[in-house]
């Protein structure tokens, strides 16, 4: 019973306390214990549910990447919001777009990100893991929304994860 | 508090308003479910997002520090907003929601 008490993911368990710590008003004993609970609890309920980690991940891509997004979010809903509020009805499509990426972490971080993006939502992934299904709400053709998707976020990605 | 930071506040909140509200229209004037779940995702992402940044001015400027739990409430939106999405589209796809006509593509099978 002894890796009962242990820490399966040690960076997991000092992101959510120090998550915690900030979330709740100043860092009191309580607090620290709550946070000692919930750093051991949370890692031990989700354990099952976590993929295998990665070989090796380049985390300094990970910033460039993250205000690529933020950026791209903006745009996006500037986009959205103009579709929604122009009188012409959109084209919408299911695409299914081919995946190079093989790792499960590298996969759902795409799939967030198609979602956040220019008029895209991811909907399902295939259970071999090669095809992610995507709804684009305003889509010209195929192939443009799979090159750009492939440029812009597939690419960084793959960068990161090999 | 100066009155620099007043009017970003109010434009930041102003801004994230509008954008929330035309979430909203969407939701209403989209022809499908498919398409109706752009609108929640996208918009309001930033409209929330907008008036989280004039919460952190306000507070920075009356003086109780830098709020990072609106930063973290924004994290956590940004981080669950593309789930709840991806789960929506799945439960339509698995009791088969009819798309609008001219949708190019099928859902799959479930």
């Amino acid at each position: 019973m002894f890796d009962r008490l242990s820490f399966p993911q040690p960076w997991l368990s000092l992101i959510l306390f120090l998550i915690w710590q900030i979330l709740s008003d100043g860092v009191s004993g309580g607090s620290v214990a709550l946070g000692l609970i919930l750093a051991w609890l949370i890692p031990q309920i989700t354990h099952g549910f976590w993929p295998e980690r990665p070989a090796f991940v380049k985390v300094w891509r990970m910033p460039a990447y993250i205000l690529r997004v933020l950026k791209d979010i903006v745009i996006a809903s500037f986009s959205v919001a103009w579709l929604i509020l122009s009188p012409r009805n959109p084209r919408p499509a299911f695409i299914s777009y081919p995946l190079q990426l093989d790792h499960p972490l590298a996969i759902s971080i795409l799939a967030s990100t198609i979602s956040l993006t220019p008029g895209t939502v991811s909907a399902d992934v295939s259970d071999d893991n090669k095809t992610l299904l995507i709804h684009a709400l305003d889509a010209t053709s195929d192939q443009e929304v799979i090159d750009t998707i492939y440029n812009s976020y597939e690419k960084p990605l793959m960068e990161m994860f090999q | 508090m100066s009155p620099l930071a007043e009017y970003a506040i109010s434009a930041l909140l102003v801004f994230g308003g509008a954008f929330t509200l035309i979430g909203a229209i969407g939701l209403a004037r989209l022809p499908d479910f498919y398409t109706r779940l752009h609108g929640p995702t996208k918009a309001t992402t930033v409209g929330v997002g907008a008036i989280m940044l004039s919460s952190v001015i306000y507070f920075s400027a009356i003086g109780e520090g830098v709020g990072i739990s609106e930063v973290l409430i924004t994290v956590f939106l940004l981080m669950t907003a593309p789930v709840s999405a991806n789960m929506l589209a799945k439960a339509a796809m698995h009791i088969g929601v009819k798309t609008v006509e001219d949708t190019e593509g099928k859902p799959w099978e479930q």
